[in-house]
């Protein structure tokens, strides 16, 4: 058979024209299509239903002659004689423009707050590219949050993935909005915006949001992709990829300091799980998909700065720990890929203790690098290292005191309860519109020293002790 | 492209495809599919049916596109210009990727692993009209100021030398010797190519006898490996898997490192690249990166290149190995490999074993530890390989089959502590679950050094380290004054011996690196207020004058006072503490 000399491109495109009427099998978000030409691996595909809506979809697996297609929206109302589908012949993509910045959106990035479309910029494939890990610049600027917990403790670095593990009832959007608020770049005002993805939260929590960045004033500076909790879940693997190719476009090409907040990450990972066992995958841990792992890391690792360009994506995955359990494989394999957690604490928020971050099992790692002379104080390093190893301590003769009673504790062991106390009720501990420079939450942390004595002080050098530590040793 | 069209694609899946109409593929041969070239390898022919493992993401690629075969199975190009290098987990330079398609790598780039545009200065050294065993030296290049790359026969030539290039400047595809095998003439170039899931031979195989000296007290003193020697550093999140091998990458006396970041963060490969080329080998005064090859798949890249990566990593220490070096290869972190093979034969649908796991994984975690080990090269020298592998098992559960399996492989086990992690104590390794099958095997090294105490002293402390937990949990019943002093000097010199011996300091300039010389005198001095102390408490010392010498301030800072190898400091440190217990017992006198 002769056949058309034609480029494999414009084949395509040829071919992409092509509509079928009718599925061989509806199972889930899933449609099952008889074709007759070449469809590509995580194409877009276009669906009508009997009433002429259309709905979007990605191709999850292509052979000779079934295709089978995700199907965002949800396949309720599809039936299997009048559905037509249309095969677009490139992935799923997202216009973007600096535009889309106050704007609102649902989760496949179409405008849902009665404006316009806003004139896209370019056009940019959602599922993003692998960073060339020698294009990638080392983060080393600290952001400024104005809360003692993460800059004292967890210093947040611009470029970073810091995740807040949470649990259900436990303040991580207040904490989250506060950070939004109040982030700050030291010396020099620099384009700031944040993208918010929320997948699968109640609508009191997109409110909650919306309200915090409208009152503050900054929320021309922020695009919402909204996929709630009433909305089909399957979008809902879409959101955050849809999220980040905004976040991308506007770090790396229009040289804006971008904080991406994504919420609810569980949510996200439960909706991975569900199409994962329609489509019959053989399950690893809990029933998740073996690929849970490497499907983070395509989100999570969409974040960081490159060398050469101004931009930043700094990242905060917020996740609710199923029954507060951190081995749980969505905040463990989190905790695989993010550079840190910021650990939340039911018992501390019980004390109301805010914001309630458990003091040893939250952790920067990108701190090390951003921190100390010159970028936040010389002390810095040695006193959070001091900070840590003494209130690792403490939990230790709590336990014994729970067992022998406070009394009976000796003298040294009591000042460490003192220190205990001050340092949940006074450092970590504020308000959720109190704004904490950086000196004061280091002065703190010396305060809270200050109830143990300097022998006890093994990680901080004489002469950080003979500045810091001070005359007024502790009584 | 001289490549033959081996069949067409039937079904894509994600990264595994099946391909039809396929007559004369081969197992394991390397392929190109679609129209954009996607490296791919064959894991499975059944029947006109082949299995296509790619290495690249597979969106848009359609069924009916060709596949191409190339006749040979993925293999690594092997030569000068290798080191200080970064590559992906099929040996694609990043550099090149970066050149070629920006910032964010695109795919079927096929880029030589090697510069051709180099020249390295060749000096035979092999003479004319010599038989010459595979594997024998021809000449060498002086790759970087501190590394003599040895240009070897590959493993599988051998014959008379006809003819040798003389010294001079030549490319990498340049000839510079041609060898009669007996059957034939072969020209040789300065470059071997080696397929990576076959190790290379060795003459024969020797135990270890040296500790690979990776300057972290915990790990010499207490847990050691030898060069040769195969380890498993699993622990959870945050536990400082990554930290302990970049120390190990950075300090250790290996003449080369490959670091395998295999399924990690971005970000930590940007960290070595940024950071290796600006420290300084304390033994050589040369700087890391020449001494140093980076293999990089991080998490967001393609899940078969990153079951590769660990193949081209230990391939291209094999390689440096049989030219008598020894080599470390950091492989962070093998669970992402296990996981990717996971992934992959959840694709094939094949029958899982244990969470998801396919059943060969035992074997293959055994496969990768094996090419581990002190050899008798082909070229007659000795060289080592050396595997340290991070595991991080889920939830930092230990019983989880990777971590499992991996125990059953390697001889040395240094697990991190998530309590250790939590209070800051840095390297986290614990001395309860750590444990070191080569302490026999590198006693002898260590007596050498210092003289006979070593194994006793270590293993003095380690005693002391055990009583220390079960007093512990008494404490935790009924407090520390319920005991008597003696048991709570016990825990009291404990506690000294983890402060400042145990912890070490990654970013403090002298900490992060102690000589074992420096270690063994750090250990003596601590044993010595042990043992002194021990006896005062005997003659009625109390405990909290023995607290209170003031001379244990500075054994408490030693390691970040005394450089290494000030013997004078410690000698005198070793007299102030003798003063000072001679003052104490004689006030009690």
């Amino acid at each position: 058979m002769p056949k058309l000399k034609l480029g494999p491109e414009a084949e395509h495109r040829l071919m992409a024209a092509r509509e079928y009427r009718g599925l061989a099998r509806i199972e889930g978000p899933l449609i099952f299509v008889r074709k007759t030409h070449p469809v590509g691996y995580r194409e877009l595909v276009e669906c009508v239903d009997s009433g002429g809506t259309l709905r979007l979809g990605m191709v999850m697996d292509s052979s000779d002659d079934l295709v089978v297609a995700q199907i965002f929206e949800g396949t309720q109302n599809l039936t299997l004689p009048d559905t037509r589908v249309r095969f677009t012949g490139k992935p799923l993509s997202l216009g973007v423009s600096t535009a889309m910045l106050g704007r609102v959106f649902d989760g496949l990035g179409r405008p849902i707050d009665g404006g316009p479309p806003p004139k896209a910029e370019r056009e940019v494939d959602v599922n993003g590219r692998p960073i060339n890990p020698i294009a990638r610049e080392y983060p080393r600027d600290f952001i400024q949050t104005g809360i003692s917990a993460i800059d004292g403790m967890n210093t947040l670095i611009r470029g970073q993935k810091l995740p807040i593990f949470s649990g259900n009832g436990l303040p991580h959007n207040e904490l989250a909005a506060q950070i939004a608020r109040q982030a700050k770049i030291r010396g020099g005002k620099t384009d700031f915006a944040v993208v918010f993805a929320a997948m699968g939260v109640k609508h009191d929590v997109a409110t909650f949001f919306t309200r915090s960045f409208e009152e503050t004033g900054s929320s021309d500076n922020v695009a919402l992709f909204l996929s709630l909790a009433d909305d089909p879940s399957i979008e809902r693997i879409v959101t955050p990829r849809v999220a980040l190719s905004l976040a991308e476009y506007l770090a790396y090409e229009k040289g804006m300091h971008v904080l991406v907040i994504l919420t609810d990450m569980a949510n996200y990972c439960e909706s991975l799980r569900e199409i994962s066992t329609i489509r019959g995958e053989i399950p690893s841990r809990k029933g998740y998909p073996g690929y849970l792992y490497s499907d983070l890391a395509e989100i999570y690792e969409r974040s960081g700065m490159i060398k050469g360009l101004p931009g930043s994506i700094t990242q905060l995955p917020i996740l609710t720990m199923p029954n507060d359990d951190i081995s749980h494989p969505i905040p463990d394999l989190t905790g695989y890929i993010t550079e840190g957690q910021i650990v939340f604490e039911r018992d501390m928020a019980g004390r109301g203790i805010y914001p309630p971050v458990a003091g040893l099992p939250s952790l920067s790692r990108l701190m090390k690098d951003g921190i100390g002379k010159g970028m936040t104080r010389e002390d810095h390093p040695h006193l959070a290292s001091q900070l840590f190893a003494a209130y690792s301590y403490v939990k230790d003769v709590r336990n014994l005191a729970s067992v022998i009673g406070e009394e009976e504790l000796s003298p040294l062991d009591k000042k460490y309860i003192a220190f205990g106390e001050f340092f949940e009720t006074r450092f970590i501990n504020q308000s959720s519109s109190e704004e904490r420079s950086m000196e004061q939450t280091l002065d703190l942390g010396w305060e809270a020293l200050r109830r143990l004595p300097a022998e006890e002080l093994h990680r901080v050098t004489d002469e950080e002790l003979d500045t810091w530590y001070g005359a007024e040793v502790g009584e | 492209m001289n490549e033959r069209i081996i069949g067409r694609v039937q079904r894509v899946n994600g990264p595994v495809i099946i391909l039809k109409g396929v007559r004369d593929a081969r197992m394991l041969e390397l392929v190109h599919v679609g129209d954009n070239l996607l490296v791919g390898e064959v894991i499975k022919l059944e029947g006109e049916k082949a299995l296509v493992q790619v290495y690249e993401d597979t969106t848009g690629l359609a069924p009916g596109e060709p596949a191409y075969g190339s006749g040979m199975p993925l293999s690594l190009e092997l030569g000068p210009g290798l080191l200080g290098s970064i590559y992906d987990g099929i040996q694609r330079p990043l550099d090149e990727l970066l050149k070629r398609t920006g910032t964010f790598i695109g795919r079927g780039v096929s880029a030589n692993a090697l510069d051709r545009s180099k020249r390295w200065r060749f000096v035979p050294t092999a003479a004319k009209e010599c038989l010459l065993n595979a594997g024998a030296v021809l000449g060498t290049v002086q790759e970087t100021s501190r590394i003599e790359h040895r240009i070897c026969l590959p493993p599988d030539i051998s014959g008379k030398l006809i003819s040798v290039a003389p010294e001079g400047e030549y490319g990498v595809d340049d000839i510079v010797a041609v060898i009669d095998t007996g059957k034939e003439r072969r020209e040789l170039t300065m470059v071997q190519r080696w397929p990576i899931r076959v190790p290379r031979p060795a003459r024969s195989r020797r135990p270890p006898s040296i500790p690979l000296v990776t300057g972290q007290r915990v790990i010499d003193t207490l847990f050691p490996l030898a060069k040769g020697g195969t380890v498993a550093i699993p622990g959870g999140f945050g536990t400082g898997k990554t930290m302990t091998q970049h120390a190990i990458a950075k300090w250790c006396d290996a003449d080369l490192i490959v670091y395998i970041g295999c399924g990690e963060r971005g970000n930590e490969m940007t960290d070595v690249l940024t950071e290796f080329p600006h420290l300084v080998d304390p033994r050589t005064g040369k700087s890391l990166m020449e001494r140093t090859v980076l293999i990089a798949n991080t998490s967001n890249m393609p899940v078969s290149a990153r079951e590769a990566s660990v193949y081209t990593g230990v391939t291209i220490a094999e390689y440096f190995r049989d030219q008598g070096y020894h080599v470390a290869v950091m492989a962070d972190s093998t669970s992402r490999w296990a996981e990717a093979l996971r992934e992959l034969s959840g694709r094939m649908e094949e029958m899982p074993a244990e969470e998801g796991f396919p059943a060969y994984l035992p074997t293959r975690i055994a496969e990768f530890y094996e090419r581990a080990g002190y050899m008798d090269t082909l070229s007659g020298a000795e060289g080592s390989m050396s595997i340290i592998g991070a595991v991080s098992p889920p939830g930092g559960d230990f019983s989880e089959p990777v971590t499992q399996h991996t125990k059953r492989f390697v001889r040395c086990f240094w697990g991190l502590d998530r309590n250790l992690a939590n209070a800051r104590h840095y390297p986290a390794i614990s001395w309860l679950d750590s444990y070191s099958e080569y302490l026999e095997d590198v006693s002898p090294w260590w007596t050498d050094l210092v003289g006979e105490g070593w194994a006793q002293d270590r293993k003095e402390v380690v005693e002391l380290l055990r009583r220390e937990t079960r007093l512990l949990q008494v404490v935790k019943l009924v407090g520390p004054d319920a005991l008597p002093d003696s048991q709570r000097f016990v825990i009291e010199v404990c506690s000294l011996f983890k402060n400042a011996f145990l912890q070490q300091n990654a970013f403090d300039d002298v900490d992060r690196f102690s000589s074992p010389l420096k270690q063994y005198r750090m250990l003596s001095l601590i044993l010595a207020y042990w043992r002194r102390g021990a006896a005062a408490i005997k003659q009625g010392v109390s405990l909290g004058a023995l607290r209170k010498i003031a001379v244990l301030q500075d054994i408490v800072k030693m390691k970040f006072t005394i450089k290494d190898d000030d013997e004078e400091a410690f000698a005198k440190l070793a007299a102030a503490l003798d003063r000072a217990m001679d003052r104490l017992e004689s006030a009690y006198a």
